[in-house]
């Protein structure tokens, strides 16, 4: 069976698709009124994301999982425990049912381990061609507990991620190409939320900024630190966890695997002294057990972001200016 | 090779003494970018520079060249497929991004065997390959017109604008005009045509050559090597990369190369036409000829006035020498090619030469 205009048409198609495909499968917090009522105590986080990728199904999730588990962390790396989504789907006619059904029990299942509810949501249909077979907006909620201390950042302090680099990037641009060595990288995709949750309830106070690196990857976030700072970011190239297969990929297609795409990654700057520890509790998690510190805070370089080569030698991270295309050879 | 072994090897370059200033060409694109990732160019002694030469494919091709394939893919409807290098790269009047955004079906593949697949599936349109690099993917490219022979696929075909690359260093050098003291030749490229192949180079022009590898100890062992071949005036070609390139290439390669192709002169940008550099569709073949076969006129080229790409390609100046670098000509707005593709000279200083600048 496959998605018709009449899904999106307000009649009776429409309600027995958000009835019983959609409710059912998302559970029964989605509410179907003109909006959701909720009641929360204290100061919230709000954020949005929309999800446009392809393939929709790539190794190691699907863009429902995608949808959920971003803003998910766009929550948690504020410091806030996410609480609740809306879900809006933008579907193209054609698409097939069984899909959808797909992608929306891997929403459920990933609400479900984050913890959070799908209270509220929008179906839209559009003509063929007008979308690539689905696009998903979520917003979230969170309840703010403990944020990061934002204190300045400072010369010595350290820098940690909480495993491998790259590995949902190059995991779709292998999937995109067909690259039949590439077998066993899986995206990263995750939630967040109990990891981020557990460092900030043990170290209050020794994080100083935490961002997830999704687009752009890690050199983007560390752009974002520098940028006009009177500190440079030094990362330790030996120390970058950055799998083989990524590797593989990476050089095939001329891509550098700091600024592939990560959906289970967040990049912390961290009070030196704490920075130990802070990665015991990160290696606690499974989406943390491969944490460790990838470079320093220095003011030898300020404004940049930069690699230290396993010579000795230096290369710059610059920001990214475009897409990263595939090169002849 | 291990750390430690590679950590010696820095040393030794870092420590290494020059009394009078050196200038070594790497010819190939990738070592370009090579040596800036790997940080062996921020170790380079005091007295050594790298001139960067004609060794990326994209930045070579002349406007001409793809004037002439923006042409049949507006004049004949055709699908145009291309290398995503290729994409930015301004012509004389667009570029196959912009046409791509007015409505040209311009596809991105990384391989032409991509492309074939494009016109088995759809043999309804036509498929024009837009056919560049140098002896690295032209077997591929001549691989995929026999494909495409053997499996009766009649929608096919390729823009030839491959390039030769010992032609390209015996012209440069011909022309005088560059001081360079000896060559890092391309690895890959020489897995290809073989070391010996480079000949020419030190016994014509008196030039010492070194065949390197891509990983940092290949770096770092062929620029040593490379010093001391120019202070003993060793006029040969040493291969460093022995255990991918033979003194005689991959013959399988060549003779597919050459069952497609044959020599043509062609036109290099910056350097204009170089007698036999180029590779022409051999008869037998020119019903996958997309020139033959989507005949154009296009458009008087036009050179953009201020870009220098030419004389960055003759190794004359230095990225940071163009006014325009960085300025008016920058990677997300490219002026000339060599700030457009991952290998040109102008995006490698631009994207990793902040130390420098």
């Amino acid at each position: 069976m496959k998605i018709l205009p009449g899904h999106g048409s307000g009649g009776r198609l429409m309600n027995e698709l958000i009835e019983k495909t959609i409710r059912t499968r998302l559970g029964a917090h989605v509410q179907l009124d003109d909006a959701a009522l909720l009641s929360i105590d204290g100061p919230i986080a709000f954020t949005t994301d929309s999800f446009t990728i392809t393939p929709i199904f790539f190794p190691g999730g699907d863009i429902g999982a995608l949808a959920v588990n971003g803003t998910v962390n766009d929550l948690a790396v504020m410091g806030a425990d996410p609480r609740y989504l809306s879900c809006a789907l933008i579907i193209e006619e054609g698409m097939e049912m069984a899909d959808l059904e797909r992608i929306l029990d891997s929403m459920r299942a990933a609400a479900d381990a984050a913890g959070v509810a799908i209270v509220t949501g929008d179906t839209k249909v559009v003509p063929r061609g007008a979308a690539d077979r689905i696009f998903i907006n979520t917003s979230g909620i969170g309840i703010v507990k403990k944020t990061p201390a934002r204190r300045e950042i400072s010369d010595g302090d350290a820098i940690l991620i909480n495993g491998h680099i790259g590995d949902h990037g190059m995991a779709i641009m292998a999937a995109r190409n067909n690259l039949s060595f590439s077998k066993g990288l899986q995206s990263d995709c995750a939630s967040l939320k109990g990891m981020i949750g557990a460092v900030l309830e043990r170290h209050p106070g020794s994080v100083k900024f935490m961002r997830d690196a999704t687009r752009g990857g890690v050199a983007s976030v560390l752009n974002e630190i520098v940028a006009g700072r009177p500190y440079g970011a030094k990362l330790r190239e030996p120390s970058l966890p950055i799998r083989d297969a990524v590797k593989g990929v990476c050089g095939i297609l001329g891509i550098d695997a700091l600024y592939a795409a990560n959906e289970g990654k967040a990049v912390m700057v961290v009070d030196n002294d704490a920075a130990e520890s802070i990665v015991s509790v990160l290696r606690e998690h499974p989406e943390g057990k491969d944490a460790c510190i990838i470079g320093v805070i220095d003011g030898t370089h300020p404004g940049k972001a930069y690699l230290e080569t396993a010579i000795g030698g230096r290369r710059i991270l610059p920001l990214l200016t475009e897409e990263q295309l595939p090169r002849i050879c | 090779m291990n750390n430690e072994t590679v950590h010696k090897l820095a040393d030794a370059l870092r420590n290494h003494r020059l009394d009078a200033p050196m200038r070594i060409m790497e010819v190939c694109g990738t070592h370009t970018t090579e040596f800036f990732r790997s940080g062996v160019r921020d170790i380079f002694p005091a007295h050594l520079t790298l001139v960067d030469g004609p060794g990326c494919p994209v930045c070579v091709t002349a406007n001409a060249y793809l004037d002439t394939a923006i042409e049949i893919g507006r004049a004949h409807g055709v699908i145009i497929a291309t290398f995503g290098d290729m994409m930015k790269v301004p012509s004389s009047y667009s570029s196959l991004a912009e046409e791509k955004a007015t409505g040209m079906d311009v596809r991105v593949v990384y391989s032409p065997m991509d492309a074939l697949e494009i016109a088995r599936h759809d043999p309804a349109r036509e498929v024009v390959f837009v056919s560049v690099g140098f002896e690295t993917t032209a077997p591929t490219e001549a691989a995929t017109v026999i494909a495409a022979r053997d499996a009766g696929i009649r929608n096919f075909s390729i823009l030839p604008g491959n390039k030769l690359t010992v032609p390209a260093v015996e012209a440069l050098l011909s022309l005088g005009e560059v001081h360079i003291d000896g060559f890092i030749l391309p690895g890959h490229v020489s897995a290809i045509i073989g070391s010996e192949a480079w000949r020419p180079i030190p016994e014509r022009f008196g030039k010492p050559c070194v065949v390197a590898g891509f990983e940092t100890a290949d770096l770092i062992t062929g620029t040593l090597a490379l010093m001391k071949m120019i202070a003993s005036n060793d006029r040969t070609v040493a291969n460093e990369y022995a255990r991918v390139v033979r003194p005689g290439g991959n013959p399988t390669a060549l003779s597919m190369m050459r069952r497609v192709f044959e020599p043509d002169d062609a036109e290099w940008r910056g350097i204009g036409v170089i007698p036999g550099s180029g590779l022409a569709v051999r008869d037998e073949f020119s019903r996958y000829d997309g020139f033959k076969k989507f005949p154009v006129t296009p458009p008087p080229v036009k050179e953009h006035p201020g870009c220098r790409c030419g004389e960055l390609l003759r190794g004359l100046i230095a990225p940071t020498d163009c006014a325009l670098f960085g300025a008016a000509c920058r990677p997300e707005r490219p002026v000339g090619p060599c700030m457009v593709s991952t290998e040109g000279p102008c995006a490698a200083f631009y994207k990793y030469g902040g130390f420098d600048r």
